[in-house]
């Protein structure tokens, strides 16, 4: 759990460039929060940079007023080590389209789901050779044994649980009987 | 004791004790016994560091002596640890590493499930987001313990083995001690009589099912973990994981 120190991280050059930027204000008060929704949906999870973290459920809400900003974003797991990136990242994309001092809050209730991840978002991740969340995070999906799970591969429902657990937390590994590839599956919480 | 110190000190314990079994988890990095038992372990040593994170900064916030999660965590002494013992026992064989995830899983579900519930907003929002991680590590370490328990005479004899080891430090997990009354009095830790029929209901379960005998209740039982009196592993345990921290006290940046 590394911290930075009080230093600017930004490089002289970032600065020079910064400072030769249109003031930020002229840039931004014109934003409306559909307008950072949209900038926001251009941050791709670092880990499946298929699907945005708009469409993971992983910002929850923006609070805009025309001068301050602030973003509440949520934990996918509470060890998720790609929690803090993701807040870079967040950061990174508001500076980059001209907001001075967005403010990264994060959020803890209520607990993030894959119930928030978006049917857009489910597509990508099946195209991403993902198999998306399946049914909704009850709990008997939590405890379920007998769950059908489909190849995003080639769509047969043949399939067999390899591990609980896969390349990330928020994954399960299975393998498709038919088509033999095996494949993440993401995990209903 | 106050209500702020009771709570102040079931956060460290809840802290510790997944920051030391998340840490034993992560001992078995690059030898555990299959490449799949490794990314599960390692990712229930993840949820449980990260869950430890979540604590250690509320505990921090009430302390508010200046430390933060990563100095409460890596600048405190096994005497100051306040992690269940059953945490700090060694890996030994798989039989043992999953008979002490699973004693500690039914633990930790019983006890998030209830926490959920904490008058105290914070915790009830920390508990709710690991109480769905834990209940994937539960329904993975009860199922190892059916598979070994209820699988070959050589599988049978080492969880056997396992439970007999481990069974004299699961007592601690259900014997309240003031901290734990003074919490279920405050509406925040469970009630300690309903924890532990829950905690005893569910190892019977899991164990007459897996064909495996549990030691009596009343067996004597390890305790103090709660209170700093640990075994001579948690030392150990210490000296790697806080090397860094104290061999270069204060760097900014790794």
């Amino acid at each position: 759990m590394p911290q930075h120190g009080d230093t600017d991280p930004r490089s002289a050059v970032d600065k020079l460039i910064a400072s030769d930027r249109v003031p930020a204000d002229a840039r931004t008060d014109q934003l409306t929060e559909a307008d950072i929704w949209a900038i926001l949906d251009e941050v791709k999870d670092p880990e499946v940079p298929a699907v945005s973290v708009v469409e993971l459920g992983i910002v929850r809400a923006v609070h805009w007023d025309g001068k301050e900003l602030s973003v509440d974003v949520t934990p996918t797991y509470s060890g998720c080590p790609a929690t803090e990136l993701i807040e870079e990242l967040i950061e990174e994309a508001l500076r980059a389209a001209g907001f001075r001092n967005p403010r990264i809050k994060q959020v803890l209730t209520p607990a993030w789901t894959t119930d928030w991840i978006t049917d857009e978002g489910r597509e990508k991740l099946r195209a991403f050779g993902i198999a998306p969340p399946q049914g909704s995070a009850s709990k008997r999906s939590l405890l379920g044994e007998s769950e059908v799970i489909t190849c995003p591969h080639c769509g047969s429902t043949h399939t067999e649980r390899v591990s609980e657990f896969g390349s990330t937390a928020c994954k399960a590994l299975y393998r498709c009987k038919d088509c033999l590839e095996p494949f993440d599956y993401f995990k209903c919480i | 004791m106050t209500q702020k110190e009771a709570l102040t000190e079931y956060l460290l314990r809840l802290a510790d004790s997944d920051m030391i079994l998340g840490q034993r988890l992560c001992e078995l990095c690059g030898k555990a016994p299959a490449l799949e038992e490794e990314m599960a372990l390692m990712n229930v040593a993840l949820d449980l560091v990260g869950q430890a994170r979540n604590w250690y900064e509320y505990a921090a916030e009430l302390i508010d002596d200046g430390r933060d999660a990563d100095k409460l965590a890596f600048r405190r002494d096994a005497h100051d640890y306040r992690n269940l013992l059953l945490t700090e026992q060694p890996n030994e064989d798989y039989a043992v590493t999953m008979g002490r995830q699973f004693f500690y899983d039914a633990w930790h579900y019983f006890t998030l499930k209830s926490l959920v519930n904490a008058s105290d907003e914070r915790v009830a929002g920390i508990a709710a987001k690991a109480l769905k991680e834990v209940t994937y590590h539960l329904r993975r370490s009860s199922e190892w313990v059916k598979r070994l328990g209820d699988g070959t005479e050589e599988s049978h004899r080492r969880m056997q083995d396992a439970v007999d080891i481990l069974w004299r430090f699961t007592g601690e997990l259900i014997t309240p001690d003031e901290t734990d009354r003074l919490m279920a009095e405050a509406g925040i830790g469970p009630d300690p009589e309903q924890l532990k029929e829950d905690w005893r209901g569910l190892v019977k379960e899991v164990l007459q099912e897996a064909t495996l005998t549990p030691q009596p209740d009343d067996a004597w039982m390890y305790l103090g973990g709660k209170r700093g009196e640990h075994t001579e592993h948690l030392g150990f345990i210490l000296a790697e994981m806080q090397f860094l921290q104290r061999a270069y006290p204060d760097a900014t940046t790794w």
